[in-house]
């Protein structure tokens, strides 16, 4: 899944993209300072204030070129990727209907006769997203109120950071994990007849990777509620539990919602785990015991086979990215808006 | 009403030529708890101290806060006040590293003894903050949670009207109940939190510069309010401003630091028209007159 990888995150994103700058603008400001300097120093003993007013403005202006290219290039990136995807998706829908991309409940892009029906790929990625939000949003909210108001200082100083690590495990791990871990051993254990490929050990993995973005995001959310209002609570005479459960985190709603729906899509848009361990199977179901193939399991399995380019088959893949990317981008917003409202609340 | 008169017998004012320090009693048994009830308290600090981890910043403060009249607490920044009275409803050690050392008696109950519950001690002291500090709620469940936690079972839109009445903000506000207390004027959220405090019917209301980052007009209705509220309750009161505490109060207590970085010492203690007409020390004569602070 190429398309919604890079808007998977936003607020990371936003976030190294502003220190990126940052510190370019950091190195520029150094370098002109040393070769400020070093002029100085030719020129030592004339005169004490010796401000260097030749091709200044030049180089602010230099400045304020790189700079801005570097914030346009990413715009214009994702823009290119957006045209590339509608062109491709509006000659998908040249030869085939709409309405039965919508409505059709038969996925068989490579079969002959094909049938197109999204709602067969979308109901396995809501399938794995559901179970994924089902583990990690209880999980990682809990985390969160713990890491917020109970933990003390030392303790959250490491426990977070090694929560974020989860994060950084690389998700082709935590398929391989699902797969010949997790499922032998629900087979083993309570489920006997599940297969090997299914959406249930797909999903709760995928829960358990985004339990780190639910729980940081929340815990900054949380952590962000100010004393003030805790203090507030307490001297009405609120317990420690009151005071977290009905004060801390109605004030931090709309950063938690934010945070899970940052989680959701990226479960939504997350490939390899699914790919792994989910199946390759295209079925309209909502039994998570099923083997189920989402929408970016379907992509990676076109794009990585023998299908050959500019055929049907092929540009069927343009037409789930957009379908994919429509919908992490209406979550994205979502999100936007909420930690908005979040940021504007006290 | 026994003990009613012991502690007034006890308490500095009525006795001119007694010192700011309250003689320690002999006995420190930890008295039966009182039954909550909405009658006020007076409440007696014996050798209070106050720490932030090793950092002292009170020392050894006593004194007799009485019933149903309006304490203030003056003296220049930093020289605890606040964490004084954050100790009379043990708020204080909500700050982590923050601890307290002394006998402080809400009535007859030792509020730092073994046992004793702080979230219920809280429940019978309550606060109002310097900065206005009111829930991401409603108006009405700003009143109404304090009441709710607290297990009160009688007609709630009652008692929030009594409330927000009490703190003479009900006229602004009741039209629009069900809007969140966000939006409101810095003094009227102010008045809402004074609300809030009222509506767990506390024996005692400690308020840590209230109005001192309001208006002038948001001021006086807070001022007064204090009035009426001295009827019902005992209120304890940080102020910066002189002139409030000489127009509000029924009894001063001026903190000072002698030393830069000694701790904060009850200076002196006595009626208000004592403090600001004929105080005992040097110190609290130049504080009062505006020499200094």
């Amino acid at each position: 899944m190429i398309v919604g990888a890079d808007l998977n995150r936003p607020l990371p994103l936003w976030k190294s993209a502003e220190m990126r700058l940052s510190c370019g603008y950091a190195v520029l400001l150094e370098v002109q300072k040393v070769a400020i300097e070093a002029r100085r120093g030719q020129n030592s003993g004339t005169e004490v204030w010796h401000r260097e007013s030749r091709g200044r403005y030049l180089r602010e202006r230099l400045v304020k070129v790189v700079l801005a290219a570097c914030a346009y290039l990413s715009v214009f990136t994702t823009i290119g990727i957006v045209l590339v995807l509608l062109f491709e998706t509006i000659n998908f829908f040249r030869q085939v209907s709409i309405v039965e991309f919508f409505t059709s409940t038969t996925w068989s892009a490579a079969f002959a006769n094909p049938q197109f029906g999204i709602m067969v790929l979308a109901s396995g990625t809501l399938l794995t997203t559901a179970v994924a939000i089902a583990v990690a949003l209880p999980l990682g909210l809990l985390a969160a109120i713990y890491l917020s108001e109970y933990a003390s200082t030392g303790m959250r100083r490491w426990l977070k950071p090694a929560l974020e690590v989860l994060a950084g495990v690389p998700t082709i791990v935590y398929g391989f994990f699902a797969l010949t871990f997790l499922t032998p051993l629900l087979k083993a254990t309570i489920l006997p007849g599940l297969p090997i490929f299914n959406a249930l050990s797909a999903g709760l993995i995928m829960g358990v990777m985004i339990i780190p973005t639910i729980a940081s995001v929340s815990e900054d959310a949380l952590y962000a509620v100010p004393r003030s209002l805790r203090e507030g609570g307490y001297a009405l005479g609120a317990t420690k539990r009151e005071v977290a459960t009905k004060i801390v985190v109605p004030a931090a709603l709309s950063g938690i919602v934010a945070a899970v729906i940052l989680g959701i899509s990226r479960a939504i848009g997350e490939t390899m785990i699914v790919a792994v361990a989910a199946g390759a199977l295209a079925q309209l179901t909502l039994n998570p015991l099923q083997s189920v193939q989402t929408m970016t399991a379907y992509i990676v399995q076109v794009a990585s086979g023998e299908t050959a380019t500019g055929t049907l088959t092929f540009s069927t893949i343009f037409a789930v990215g957009a379908a994919l990317f429509v919908m992490t981008l209406v979550l994205n917003i979502i999100a936007y808006l909420f930690v908005r409202r979040f940021r504007e609340t006290y | 009403m026994d003990s009613e008169k012991t502690r007034k017998e006890r308490t500095l004012s009525e006795d001119p030529e007694r010192r700011p320090e309250v003689k320690r009693l002999q006995s420190r048994q930890p008295s039966p708890p009182v039954a909550t009830g909405s009658e006020a308290q007076g409440i007696t600090i014996e050798g209070l101290s106050a720490f932030y981890g090793s950092f002292k910043a009170v020392t050894d403060a006593s004194m007799n806060i009485q019933a149903n009249k309006v304490t203030a607490l003056i003296g220049p920044s930093g020289c605890g006040k606040s964490t004084f009275l954050r100790c009379l409803n043990r708020m204080h050690e909500v700050i982590p590293g923050a601890r307290a050392e002394g006998c402080v008696r809400l009535g007859d109950q030792d509020i730092y003894a073994k046992g004793s519950d702080p979230v219920k001690i809280r429940q019978r002291v309550g606060m109002v903050f310097q900065k206005p500090n009111p829930f991401s709620k409603s108006i009405y469940e700003n009143v109404a949670w304090g009441a709710r936690i607290n297990g009160y079972r009688g007609n709630m839109d009652e008692l929030v009207e009594r409330s927000l009445r009490q703190a003479a903000i009900w006229d602004e506000v009741k039209d629009r109940l069900k809007e969140s207390g966000m939006g409101l004027s810095g003094g009227q959220q102010q008045r809402l939190c004074i609300a809030r405090t009222l509506a767990v019917e506390p024996e005692v209301i400690l308020m840590d510069e209230p109005a001192s980052a309001l208006d002038p007009v948001s001021t006086q209705k807070i001022e007064d309010t204090m009035e009426e509220l001295k009827k019902r309750y005992t209120v304890v009161i940080v102020t910066h401003n002189m002139q409030q505490a000489a127009r509000i109060s029924d009894y001063t207590g001026f903190f000072y630091i002698e030393h830069m970085g000694d701790p904060g010492r009850l200076w002196e203690f006595d009626a208000t028209d004592k403090i600001f007409s004929n105080p005992e020390r040097k110190e609290t004569e130049d504080y009062v007159t505006g020499r200094f602070g």
